[in-house]
């Protein structure tokens, strides 16, 4: 039997520990697709975690009567139900940001992410701590999201949420708005932190050394 | 005419993985070797031609007629979830040289948003049944295209000498957006 984790652990891990981009590396299909700009990013993020959130709940609170053979079909079709409604909502409240975002609202539904907490938590944990699971791996994905489409819109368009940041003297760098921009710049991220998690690896390690 | 700009459009100019950024997953995870990204390559192509044809009938014949739109999107991934299953075991029953080949991939298949994409992009754009074929075919030569070019290259970046923490994935994703400037050279086709 594993140690019981504690509630705020089963939120925060999604953040960094566990971060669906950075350290699982999935989802990355709408990753790449949104982060034009932040506010598509931000609106990429609070769509899936709502998605995550209540796909989570649902599947968990009836894991125990799905039987086994069709737990996929029934996961898949609990998701495209939230992403249908998601859907609907931004087609008549945000019609500008669903233009933007396009076929990729719906396309939440394959999003690896979701499916995945979904097989690898939601199917054996109580209501509450998949609620807390989804909400930490949503937020950890809104936050990649926002940082991936921050860093593309400054350095493609000087902007942060339309709020120039960078001064007129920067030419902007028209390839960060492209699709070559969004490979390079999550490769690079990826790189980082990959190389952020060895250094904080390292930095235990002495410190227990030390003690 | 019409039907090669579509073709040359999904294939090149608008390629599903480089521009669309649909199917990443697949174009991370199987393109390590040239063999197994050409068996991935046409399972893709299969499923894509034989998911468009399914999906514009019962988009065209069942949904809008009887006023079910809201019903798209689960309808169009039951179908996919259900066409992989159905292929799978018809592959099986014919061949099992071809199933041994692509056995393992047509289950990734289902969860490839390359697929479910298309099936949304020809419903958006309104496409008729024989240019949801072409474009279906074009996509998946495109999505094989771009699978085979990335495997060419990381096969040879085994050799290369990449710094620590940017090895696996990072280094692809960079690969990729090269690849992705060099394919945007292709928007002055048409």
């Amino acid at each position: 039997m594993k140690k019981p984790v504690s509630l705020t652990q089963e939120y925060i891990k999604g953040l960094w520990e566990i971060n669906p981009i950075f350290k699982q590396i999935l989802g990355m299909c709408p990753t790449l697709a949104v982060t034009v700009s932040a506010i598509n990013g931000l609106a990429m993020g609070l769509a899936t975690t709502f998605v995550l959130v209540f796909s989570s709940v649902i599947i968990s609170s009836i894991r125990k009567i799905v039987p086994s053979q069709v737990r996929i079909a029934t996961y898949i079709l609990i998701i495209s139900t939230f992403v249908t409604i998601v859907d609907l909502v931004m087609k008549a409240k945000f019609p500008e940001l669903s233009k933007a975002l396009g076929p990729f609202i719906p396309l939440i539904v394959v999003n690896c992410i979701i499916l995945g907490r979904a097989e690898a938590f939601a199917s054996r944990n109580n209501v509450l701590r998949s609620f807390l699971d989804a909400l930490g791996n949503g937020s950890g994905f809104l936050i990649a999201l926002l940082v991936l489409g921050s860093i593309r819109e400054m350095l493609g368009t000087r902007t942060i949420f339309g709020v120039q940041v960078l001064p007129n003297q920067f030419t902007p760098w028209m390839v960060m708005i492209l699709p070559a921009g969004a490979f390079i710049t999550l490769g690079l991220l990826l790189g980082f932190a990959n190389a952020f998690t060895k250094w904080q690896e390292q930095k235990n390690k002495k410190s227990v050394l030390v003690r | 005419m019409d039907l090669v700009i579509i073709f040359i459009g999904a294939a090149l100019i608008n390629n599903f993985v480089l521009s669309y950024f649909l199917g990443i997953c697949p174009f991370i995870g199987v393109s390590s070797k040239i063999t197994s990204a050409v068996s991935m390559g046409i399972a893709v192509i299969f499923v894509m031609t034989i998911t468009a044809v399914v999906s514009w009938s019962v988009n065209n014949l069942i949904l809008i007629p009887f006023g079910l739109d809201y019903l798209t999107i689960p309808s169009f991934i039951l179908i996919i979830a259900s066409l992989v299953q159905f292929v799978e075991m018809v592959i099986k029953k014919v061949s099992t040289a071809i199933y041994r080949a692509l056995g393992i991939f047509l289950p990734l298949i289902t969860t490839n948003c390359a697929i479910l994409g298309l099936a949304l992009f020809a419903s958006m754009r309104e496409y008729s049944l024989i240019q949801s074929v072409v474009f279906a075919l074009g996509a998946g030569s495109g999505f094989m295209l771009a699978l085979i070019i990335m495997a060419g290259i990381r096969e040879e970046l085994e050799l290369a000498n990449v710094p620590e923490p940017f090895k696996g994935v990072p280094i692809t994703l960079i690969v990729a957006g090269l690849l992705a400037l060099s394919f945007m050279g292709f928007a002055g086709i048409i």
